[in-house]
């Protein structure tokens, strides 16, 4: 079967002197869930857009759902843009617009239903993230978890077959934690959908996710399910699952000798 | 040494310029694509209209407020200077004139800017900062032509009336002062007014410095919201360079016209 | 903010704005005189126009009855050519004099006309004429004082050697 999105020998750079992505290969099974996973800057934000179409390639192969990116006029980019859903880090709810009419927005700007079929629909989507009761509030009277859920309702809007998720753990309390966790895995399966989550909460996501690619420095140095990604041999995944402090990625930010910030020498 | 410094000086004098230069295509390009992607700011009237009330509603108090305080200080003012002449009935002329050439477009047009502009500015900044444009874009919805497209429709629209408005509002206060104060004669005060004033060459001229301030303010305005980095801070600085970019625009843009307009009655 | 409240106060806005445009228009600008009215031209010759401008008024007895419409200079009879529109209603023998006259001391100029006696009418494209033109301010001055000089007395002197 075709994979929903495929990568080969992606890079990708802002300025040429400075690559982000390097030599990237990647193949998302249909119906999986997926984990990007590494440091903070290693450059799996920057793989998620351009999974969305937001950046175009500058060598190599990106398809999403068919398309290949690199191809994409706007008219192509907005329609595989209405097959996927995004969740974004803190949500971005619209402020200016209430619950319902956040969730009703995809569906008002694509599908334009009556207004019976759109209270439907909108009621089923809070309901699948447990928030039809705050259908009337609006993002401000939210709290993190609840906005991000809503979020999550809205990216849900339009049935897409791919939803990524950009940090979909940050700051959430226990609570809200598992409720992501639990409705990342069954949103998916009730959708028949596929899910990429770009995160740095390693034990979390290990337990969420079928399948995962770890990144550093613009690479993929380490990929497997989550039982071979905790076995594995590799220093920068060992440091990274285990959570130590110093590693391959040093605790010291490089700098001159200590001697010499602390004159010592002078004396 | 001192080359070195001079040649540095003159390096970032150059690339300022230039980045200046670069910024103002920028803007134009964007204004482009902003007026040929109107379609929904105009089809879907509803949206233009809420930002009609967010930039024109809510400015009226201040500008009729505004309008009235400067009519009666010219009033006040012209009084003393055209009396000495014994011209104090030409004061329905000065009120009037003044206004509607040049007070009415100009200072409606700075306070449209300090409060109409830098809201739009915030908004759009912060709807930026806070990835609800980027929101918008993933859901395959155009964020220019939904959410900055009915501003500007709605920030053009608005700026004409509101200086109508303030004229009018100007007109009224000198005559509050003028003649029920100070005592001017009611028949002169409207009739050498209405002698003096003209349809085309004042009032429409009036009229349309108010449009192309209006243009200019609210182009500025959601460009700069626009285009502000993603941070507090970035959105704050990019509010106040709004507010002095419309006014230093709305000035030398008034200075353009009225030399344009009001060739001094030469037309020989 | 409900829907209908928003679009409420943005027609009593738009609503408002129109109302302040047309008073403008009606009530302070003169759009009520000579905008609709049929006109028809006339010309008349001036040796010199002084200060007046297009769009001076044209009066009779004090009463605005049309407005300079071009004003150009004839360079065989180095004179000055005004012409200027009349409203149809305001019928004009063909003996009338045009004078180029000033309204107050310091104020604007305009062209006083001042009706003839012959029974046949103006009509478009028709020439005034009799004129008269601007009192010249130096002009008028040193006539003054040539005038001054002149009453007093007009022995000769002795050329001095």
């Amino acid at each position: 079967m075709q994979p929903i999105v495929e990568i080969r020998k992606l890079a990708f750079a802002y300025d040429p002197a400075r690559p982000v992505l390097r030599d990237i290969d990647l193949a998302i099974e249909r119906g999986s869930v997926v984990g990007i996973m590494g440091q903070s800057g290693c450059g799996k934000t920057t793989l998620l857009r351009v999974i969305m179409g937001a950046l175009r390639p500058t060598a190599g192969e990106a398809r999403v759902l068919g398309h290949d990116t690199r191809k994409l006029d706007t008219e192509g980019l907005y329609a595989m843009r209405r097959k996927m859903g995004m969740l974004f880090q803190f949500g971005a709810l619209f402020t200016d617009m209430s619950v319902y009419e956040n969730v009703a927005f995809p569906l008002r700007e694509h599908v334009k239903p009556p207004d019976e079929l759109l209270n439907d629909l909108v009621m089923m989507k809070l309901h699948a993230v447990g928030l039809r009761g705050a259908a009337y509030l609006t993002p401000t009277e939210l709290s993190g978890g609840m906005a991000r859920r809503v979020a999550l309702a809205r990216s849900i809007a339009l049935d897409p077959q791919l939803i990524l998720y950009d940090e979909p753990f940050t700051g959430l309390d226990p609570i809200s934690f598992g409720v992501i966790v639990r409705l990342i895995r069954n949103l998916n399966d009730s959708l028949g959908a596929t899910s990429i989550i770009v995160t740095h909460d390693v034990q979390e996501a290990l337990g969420v996710v079928d399948y995962v690619y770890f990144m550093a420095a613009g690479r993929v140095i380490a990929q497997g399910t989550p039982a071979e990604i905790r076995s594995s041999a590799e220093p920068f995944v060992r440091q990274f699952v285990n959570g130590s402090s110093d590693g391959p990625v040093p605790f010291h930010y490089p700098a001159p000798g200590y001697d010499a910030d602390l004159e010592l020498a002078a004396s | 040494m001192r080359v070195a410094d001079l040649r540095a000086r003159l390096e970032r004098l150059g690339s300022g310029v230039s980045s200046h230069v670069w910024r103002l295509g920028f803007a134009s390009r964007f204004l482009a694509y902003l007026v040929v992607h109107s379609g929904t700011a105009l089809g879907r009237f509803r949206l233009t209209i809420a930002e009609i009330y967010f930039a024109g509603v809510l400015s009226l108090i201040i500008i009729l407020v505004s309008g009235l305080f400067v009519g009666m200080v010219l009033a006040l003012q012209g009084y003393d200077t055209l009396q000495r002449f014994g011209a104090s009935e030409s004061l329905g002329v000065l009120v009037a004139l003044s206004l509607v050439r040049e007070l009415g477009p100009v200072v409606a047009g700075l306070l449209f800017a300090s409060r109409a502009g830098s809201a739009i500015t915030a908004e759009i900044g912060l709807m930026k900062a806070t990835e609800q444009l980027s929101a918008m874009e993933m859901m395959a919805v155009d964020p220019i032509a939904r959410v900055v497209a009915p501003r500007f429709w709605g920030g053009v629209i608005s700026m004409p009336l509101l200086a109508a408005l303030f004229s009018a509002m100007g007109i009224f206060g000198g005559y509050i002062v003028g003649v029920q104060l100070i005592g001017v004669d009611a028949g002169a005060f409207w009739s050498q007014m209405q002698a003096a004033v003209d349809l085309r060459n004042d009032i429409l001229n009036g009229v349309i410095k108010s449009v192309v301030f209006g243009i200019a303010v609210t182009w500025i305005a959601v460009f700069e919201g626009y285009d502000a980095p993603p941070t507090a801070e970035g959105v704050s600085r990019a509010t106040t360079r709004t507010v002095v970019t419309s006014s230093l625009a709305i000035l030398a843009l008034d200075f353009i016209l009225t030399a344009l307009m009001f060739t001094g009655g030469t037309h020989q | 903010m409900n829907r209908s409240t928003i679009d409420l106060w943005v027609g009593a806005f738009v609503v408002a704005g129109i109302a302040g445009l047309l008073f403008l228009a009606l009530k302070v600008g003169n759009l009520a005189t000579f905008s609709t009215s049929q006109m028809y031209q006339v010309q008349a010759k001036f040796a010199n126009i002084g200060g007046l401008k297009a769009r001076a008024p044209v009066k009779s007895a004090g009463v605005v009855v049309g407005r300079v419409a071009d004003i150009r200079f004839d360079n065989e009879s180095y004179e000055a050519i005004v012409t200027i529109n009349l409203g149809y209603e305001y019928q004009f023998p063909r003996d009338t004099t045009a004078k180029i006259l000033t309204s107050g001391i310091l104020g604007e100029q305009y062209v006083g006309l001042e009706a003839g006696g012959d029974g046949v009418m103006l009509k478009n494209g028709d020439r005034l004429r009799l004129t008269q033109s601007a009192v010249v301010l130096e002009n008028l001055i040193s006539q003054f004082l040539f005038n001054k000089a002149a009453e007093g007395k007009p022995e000769p002197k002795e050329p001095a050697k």
